[in-house]
């Protein structure tokens, strides 16, 4: 299975935000998007999780019979965390579990707690998200990537408002994602811990 | 797929039940509408036995719409929505859970209630049965018919009052047909059945049609 993006073109409020890009992800490799803010790196993750229409160019899933669209393959952890403040994290957790479960996702797919437990919050599980700090809520939406397998992970900004010990536990857990054969395409202003990451680059 | 069909139901009860607010906002809503009609229309017992259905009807209307601007606006507003639109599960079916547990901790409260305040309406035990079942069968054309217009406004900060405008006018089929229904007998020989079968067949068109309209407002809106 190969993600390829082809020629795309995005608009956003009329102004070409992406024009002409181009590139191609093999099983365990990562991407690293970087650019100035408004660049467009945001942008390029909301269209490869199909959030946002392409003016041009195609998104396609290589190596797999009648592949679904790339959406569906895809984990998308965007600026805001898609957990409601009512619920607990392991209630958040375990609806996301169930809606994102994807036919073709291989791999395990981890209980709730013990995907909170990756990123050592389990004593917060029972807990509404509401009276979590922005890391905790932060890595309970990280903790989304674990509960249902799916092959590509979306990440925009993944270590914003997370501390030293959960940055080195996302980094290990990115490193046995692609271990396993997943991809990665994640933007971001700070380093990531992925030495055979490949560079993108976005110029406003 | 039907499970994180049935995952998307409980999940919308239990933030119903733990955000509060919702189901009791409505009833006291409700409650104050209908109360607020007699001292408009005065104390004469006949008048309000006659305008009573129509008046609940109006009252639950009203009352339905309340609150339903956060339908989607909600999880448009956490990012929930966004991951919705990565999942296997087709968006209009995720439309119609959502609008069937709203329809469960809204408006089912509200057709329950009704009869009571219908009492205080000088309403008689047959004008109360049949106002109370056409409320059951409407108030699913209400619940929807008022998603599509929280699809369409689901990016806009302050889109409830839009949403009203926009959802109002296409209620009235809804209400006339309702308020016929319920009304039915009572002055006029206009039979239950007829407007009451007219009524089921609104909500029903609504609940084969809204989630499409919704879920393509959804989709095309959200940028």
């Amino acid at each position: 299975m190969r993600l390829e993006v082809r020629d795309i073109r995005v608009e956003r409020g009329g102004r070409r935000v992406l024009d002409g890009l181009s590139f191609a992800l093999a099983p365990g490799e990562a991407l690293i998007v970087t650019g100035p803010n408004g660049a467009g790196k945001s942008t390029l993750l909301r269209v490869l999780a199909g959030l946002l229409p392409l003016k041009q160019g195609r998104i396609a899933i290589g190596g797999a019979e009648d592949p679904p669209p790339c959406a569906e393959l895809a984990h998308y952890v965007g600026h805001a965390d898609g957990n409601k403040a009512s619920l607990t994290a392991a209630e958040n957790l375990s609806f996301w579990a169930a809606m994102l479960r994807s036919r073709q996702g291989r791999g395990t797919s981890l209980p709730p707690a013990e995907a909170l437990a990756a990123f050592a919050l389990a004593h917060a599980s029972d807990l509404p998200v509401a009276v979590l700090s922005a890391g905790q809520k932060r890595r309970v939406a990280l903790a989304r990537l674990l509960v249902a397998p799916r092959p590509i992970w979306l990440l925009d900004e993944p270590l914003n408002a997370l501390d030293a010990a959960s940055q080195a536990r996302l980094s290990h857990l990115m490193h046995a994602h692609l271990g396993q054969g997943g991809m990665i395409v994640a933007a971001t202003h700070s380093a990531l811990d992925l030495p055979n990451a490949r560079q993108l680059t976005l110029r406003q | 797929m039907r499970s994180a069909l049935a995952a998307l139901f409980w999940r919308e009860l239990g933030i119903a039940r733990r955000s509060g607010g919702g189901t009791s906002t409505g009833l006291v809503f409700f409650l104050v509408l209908a109360a607020i009609f007699p001292f408009a229309v005065g104390p004469d017992l006949n008048l309000l036995a006659r305008i009573g259905p129509a008046i609940l009807w109006i009252a639950t209307l009203l009352s339905t719409l309340l609150g339903l601007d956060r339908l989607f606006q909600a999880d448009h507003e956490d990012g929930s929505l966004d991951l919705m639109l990565t999942s296997e599960t087709p968006l209009e079916l995720i439309v119609l859970v959502k609008c069937a547990a709203h329809w469960l901790t809204t408006a089912l409260p509200l057709v329950v209630i009704a009869p009571l305040f219908g009492l205080a309406l000088a309403q008689e035990a047959p004008a109360l049965g049949r106002v109370t079942l056409s409320l059951f069968a409407g108030t699913p054309a209400l619940t929807l018919i008022g998603a599509v217009g929280a699809a369409v406004t689901v990016s806009l900060r302050r889109g409830g009052l839009l949403m009203a405008v926009l959802v109002l006018p296409l209620t009235i089929p809804v209400l006339i047909f309702g308020v016929s229904a319920a009304g039915a007998g009572a002055a006029d020989p206009v039979p239950f059945a007829a407007p009451f079968a007219i009524l089921c067949a609104l909500s029903l068109a609504a609940i084969a049609g809204a989630p499409f309209a919704a879920a393509a407002a959804l989709r095309y809106g959200g940028e």
